[in-house]
């Protein structure tokens, strides 16, 4: 638990939290590992998780009938995995799959969400965290769809 | 005969020793002077390439500045001029006015970190940087380059970037917009590489080259991650006519992109960056 705290606390996403929250948080953490080509989550599924991902690359991907599997984005070391577990109905929207072998700490969002009822302060905390992710996800998709290489 | 300097707009006739495709839509070439003189550039200059029978275009010099005996271009066929020189063929002869334009501050650059990023064909103007930059290895700092493609197919310089990938005193960052799953690397846009790298704030000058609006976000993120503005440096693209400030096609506000560029420091035109129809 030590040592997931002591990566917890260096991750860019969670620097700036007080000792109180990081506890917290800590507290619905875990390590995973993701060999590669395997899925972490599937479209449609439930999302229960999120990851602070530690070394390795992840693909986001959507499968589409006539074109098979479209890689939107990939994610890797000091990066965020997975907001669904955010936004009700909690339903992953994208497939993921690691397309190195990728270690990350998963944190569960089903205890996160109940910690976040409780104490408002680490529920806006997350939220603003996350809120800056999407809104840079955004972007970068916006900038992606402009096709401006092409142009 | 007219002394050269009375004939701002004469070509020197070069003859294509090399010509070969880079992507489906990119080519580049390799031009020998016929008149036997060498051709020295500085890193970030442009030609105007003229080709009988179909007009003059600006194009950034994409060769090594150190090798002055053979000039290369490369070239993305987009319109009515460079889609002509698409079909051009080794031995035929074009026409080439320059060195012109600000070049890259490479020179000014010693003891410093260099970020190299670029979109596109925008990775063309930046090779020569990176060629000087490597002949002089010793003189830099850390050295990062990022590059953005549109898909895998639109990449420039492949073999290269495989040989820079490998180097120990380099680091290569690469990502696509577009990819299918055979695809190992990066997606994403450019600016989404730079959060996985640590800048130096006084130490690191960025070189910046792409489509306009690539350069306004990546110069947006360079400054949001703490790099003097002072030490930013792009280089912007406009029409340009006659290469040498006179005819205006190029003016930005009060510059002239030939002239006073194309290499600008950031905070001299961050002003008009954002400026609509100018």
């Amino acid at each position: 638990m030590e040592d997931l705290k002591a990566y917890l606390i260096e991750h860019p996403f969670l620097q700036g939290f007080s000792q109180h929250h990081l506890e917290l948080i800590v507290g619905c953490a875990k390590n995973v590992r993701f060999d590669t080509g395997e899925f972490i989550f599937k479209e449609g599924q439930e999302a229960n998780e999120f990851y602070l991902i530690r070394h390795g690359k992840v693909a986001l991907e959507m499968y589409a009938a006539e074109k098979g599997h479209i890689t939107i984005q990939t994610i890797s070391e000091g990066d965020v995995l997975g907001w669904s577990w955010l936004i009700p109905p909690y339903n992953w929207q994208f497939d993921a799959r690691a397309v190195e072998i990728t270690r990350a700490i998963a944190l569960d969002g089903k205890c996160l969400r109940d910690k976040c009822e409780h104490d408002h302060d680490l529920g806006f905390e997350l939220l603003k965290r996350f809120s800056n992710i999407v809104s840079q996800r955004l972007e970068s998709t916006r900038l992606q769809l402009l096709d401006v290489y092409g142009n | 005969m007219i002394a050269e300097a009375m004939q701002p707009m004469a070509s020197r006739p070069f003859r294509i020793d090399r010509f070969w495709k880079e992507t489906y839509d990119t080519f580049s070439m390799e031009l020998m002077p016929l008149d036997g003189h060498t051709f020295s550039f500085e890193p970030g200059q442009f030609n105007m390439l003229y080709v009988w029978g179909a007009g003059e275009v600006p194009i950034s010099i994409s060769g090594n500045p150190t090798k002055n005996h053979i000039l290369t271009h490369t070239v993305r066929a987009v319109g009515s001029v460079t889609k002509f020189m698409a079909n051009l063929k080794k031995n035929d002869i074009v026409g080439v006015r320059g060195p012109y334009g600000v070049p890259w501050p490479v020179a000014e650059a010693h003891g410093h970190d260099i970020v190299i990023i670029c979109g596109g064909i925008g990775l063309a103007p930046l090779r020569p940087a990176l060629y000087y930059i490597l002949h002089h290895r010793e003189k830099f700092g850390k050295i990062l380059m990022l590059y953005g493609a549109r898909t895998p197919d639109d990449m420039l310089y492949v073999k290269e970037l495989e040989q820079w990938r490998g180097r120990f005193d380099m680091h290569v960052s690469v990502t696509v917009d577009r990819a299918d799953a055979s695809w190992r690397g990066n997606v994403g846009v450019v600016t989404s590489l730079m959060p996985r790298f640590h800048f130096d704030r006084e130490m690191t000058i960025a070189l910046v080259c792409g489509p306009e609006i690539m350069m306004r976000y990546t110069l947006l993120e360079l400054s949001k991650r703490g790099i003097m503005e002072e030490n930013l440096y792009l280089s912007m693209e406009r029409n340009m006519k006659c290469g040498i400030g006179v005819c205006g096609h190029c003016q930005f506000r009060h510059f002239f992109i030939c002239k006073d560029g194309p290499v600008f420091r950031y905070d001299r035109i961050k002003h008009l960056m954002l400026r609509r129809e100018l």
